[in-house]
């Protein structure tokens, strides 16, 4: 969307997808006939708001004066000094208004939704927090709002629950499978299909079918977009490596995007490993999966031989997805990122760690990003730059957070 | 000529309607939906649906993830579907078998050897809900070669000019989905479907037939009133689910019930003569 977001040239790694929504063999659109004609629509509208410079000044008066960006680059000194190695900054996602990235997204894309003349939005929301943004610009412009929501994922994290009810928008429950952010899409995408006329499907992350996956991330690169300015202001020099977790990818494929092309910046996706990589009760999709079709795209999915979508796990809601961004899987497949894993409890640790040492309370899904640099800090020189993606505020997570630390709150 | 193309010849000149019951496979165990399937032609079932479970049907209403979800519980993998139909090839040379489910499977099975085995088992035709003519080159070559049909959906949301792209491809029959949304939940109304027929005649020769909400006697006599075919998955469905225990599993009355039910939405079905149509 910025100017460096449409620079790229056909040698670029940033020019994808293709015209059939595919990054290499991965993305796509797979969906019932019923909602083809709408995935159309939508990407023609996109394209129209994309070379609208009206639509693009809108956003950028919302990003401004409702969202707070830019968003400021944190340079993290005392757990720089902890770890010993390579000087962390912090990209300060969490202070955002709600709390996380995905209201750079949901501002995006309502801007759209409004411009298609759709009066009513649903979304799928995980940790809640997609679906807070989603409930908060509702709110703003006065539309009808249904987020979907699993049943479990209700129960783990009651104060966004509550938020997006005193938004005004209706929080349904769904219990099919694990009741979480699967199924959650599972249920939002059949409410699309059943409300075609006036609904527009608001997605929260880089999945789904094209042309969300690319729009998503457009919506999202203006992290990355800040993060280049304000690390060549403050070093004069790009970052050696960025990290940053991975749910659906959406935080990460922002601060990814506009970096694609500087091959000395090492990108560095975490994935929740849950118990462990190879304890079975994990959510990296990209470490422990295997191609395959779900929710509209081709990408890596946790499944069984038989093509069945098997539970993801993690602490943090808002990682628990057996699937994962089409893009992120073809950076891994050409090499161009790296992904690895952080378990629930090294989350949980890199939690503490930085809050006591930088008085920054971080989500749970933004310790797994933490917690990969904090291990990968320390191996690196105190000239070297590793920027971390804070995507979101931990306020939600405290009650997991005190159960597991064995505090009744 | 294939199995579909033959059964639709033949009712075209008897001058009657097709009815498409729908049987998920493994619900909720293998032998109790092989039986409730070898009893369907009898019971007036003029092509049959067989579903393959998928953990994540988000197509479908939550009558049909019900269905899938106990079809999982109940062994139901690619191969033990196909092994279902072989079994039903043994006593029955003439009702068209269609698959329907979504890609994942598909996939993960591998497209090539899904088509060939699903050909040597005696499956006739596919539906893949989840996957639009834009990306139905995964399957169009295998299909194509082992002379599978591909079965194309068509909703009401399908613009005009983009039907010649659904129907590029498709052969066998075209379902056309009734209404925006999924399985089992609303039904079209006769105006909603005499005023969609005739947009879909003037893109296609291939029997059209519709599905979606179809639930009584009377909209299944309605439906093939106007098209050539009706599809009844959720209410059979709906039937089969209320004759299971506690536990969910079969009972003397599974089988029977849905048979029973069947027979009713055929003789409806038969009743309608169709000898000045199309
Ligand atoms: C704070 C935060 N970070 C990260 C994520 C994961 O999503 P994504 O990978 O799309 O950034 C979520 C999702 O709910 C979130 O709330």
């Amino acid at each position: 969307m910025s100017a460096t977001e449409t620079q790229a040239g056909a040698n670029s790694l940033r020019s994808g997808p293709d015209g059939r929504g595919r990054f290499g063999i991965f993305g796509g659109r797979f969906v019932a006939e019923t909602l083809m004609p709408l995935l159309l629509e939508l990407d023609a509208a996109y394209k129209a708001a994309q070379a609208d410079p009206e639509f693009q000044r809108e956003l950028d008066f919302y990003l401004k004066d409702y969202v707070g960006r830019p968003s400021p680059l944190w340079l993290a000194r005392r757990m720089t000094e902890q770890l010993g190695g390579a000087k962390i900054y912090m990209k300060r996602e969490e202070l955002n208004h709600t709390g996380s990235h995905k209201l750079n997204n949901v501002m995006g894309q309502i801007l759209l939704a409004r411009r298609m003349g759709r009066t009513r939005i649903v979304a799928e929301t995980g940790a809640g927090q997609h679906g807070v943004a989603t409930a908060t610009v509702c709110a703003l412009f006065g539309m009808k709002c249904a987020i979907y929501m699993g049943a479990t994922d209700v129960e783990r994290q009651k104060p966004n629950v509550f938020r997006m009810r005193l938004l005004g928008a209706e929080v349904v429950p769904v219990t099919a499978g694990a009741g979480t952010l699967k199924d959650a899409m599972n249920e939002a995408m059949r409410d699309w299909v059943t409300n075609v006329h006036d609904t527009y499907f608001l997605v929260g992350t880089v999945a789904g079918p094209h042309p969300y996956p690319q729009m998503v991330r457009d919506f999202q690169a203006v992290i990355g977009v800040e993060t280049k300015e304000q690390i060549m202001a403050a070093e004069g020099r790009l970052p050696d490596a960025i990290v940053a977790a991975i749910g659906g990818g959406s935080n990460a494929m922002g601060i990814f995007h506009p970096f694609l092309d500087d091959p000395e910046v090492k990108l560095i996706g975490v994935e929740a490993a849950g118990c462990g990589l190879d304890s079975g009760r994990t959510a990296a999709s990209i470490e422990r999966g295997r191609p395959g079709v779900l929710h509209g795209n081709r990408t890596y999915l946790l499944q069984d031989e038989d093509g069945q979508i098997t539970e993801a796990h993690s602490i943090s809601a808002g990682l628990d997805y057996p699937g994962v961004g089409p893009e992120h899987s073809w950076l891994s497949d050409i090499g161009r990122a790296d992904y690895v894993g952080a378990t629930d409890q090294e989350a949980l640790d890199a939690f503490q760690l930085c809050t006591r040492t930088e008085g920054i309370i971080p989500a749970l899904e933004s310790a797994h990003a933490i917690a990969y640099a904090a291990k990968l800090a320390p191996t690196m020189g105190k000239d070297q730059i590793i920027v971390v993606n804070i995507s979101g505020r931990g306020d939600k997570d405290i009650f997991t957070v005190a159960e597991h630390l064995g505090v009744k709150l | 000529m294939s199995r579909i193309a033959r059964r639709f010849a033949t009712l075209r000149a008897q001058g009657r309607g097709a009815l498409i019951p729908y049987v998920e496979a493994c619900d909720p165990d293998y032998d109790t939906s092989l039986a409730i399937l070898r009893g369907m032609p009898a019971a007036g079932a003029d092509l049959i649906e067989v579903g393959v479970p998928f953990s994540d049907p988000s197509a479908d209403g939550p009558t049909i993830q019900k269905a899938a979800l106990r079809g999982l519980k109940g062994g139901a993998s690619m191969k033990r579907v196909l092994e279902m139909v072989r079994a039903f090839r043994e006593g029955d040379d003439g009702t068209p078998i269609i698959l329907m489910g979504y890609t994942n499977p598909i996939e993960a099975y591998g497209p090539e050897r899904f088509c060939m085995d699903a050909k040597a088992a005696g499956v006739d035709g596919l539906i893949v809900v989840d996957m639009p003519p834009e990306e139905a080159d995964l399957l169009a070559a295998p299909a194509a070669a082992n002379g599978l049909d591909i079965i194309r959906l068509v909703a009401p949301t399908t613009p005009d000019a983009r039907l010649p792209i659904v129907f590029n491809g498709a052969s066998g029959f075209v379902y056309y989905v009734s209404i925006t949304g999924v399985t089992g939940t609303r039904t079209a109304s006769t105006d909603e479907l005499a005023a969609a027929l005739p947009r879909l005649r003037r893109a296609t020769d291939l029997p059209i037939a519709i599905g979606f909400g179809i639930r009584t006697p009377e909209r299944a006599a309605n439906a093939v009133s106007v098209a050539d075919a009706a599809v009844v998955a959720s209410a059979l469905l709906n039937t089969l689910e209320g004759t299971l225990d506690a536990d969910g599993k079969a009972t003397a009355k599974t089988v029977p019930a849905v048979l029973e039910q069947l027979r009713g939405l055929a003789d409806a079905v038969h009743a309608v003569s169709k000898t000045a149509s199309k």
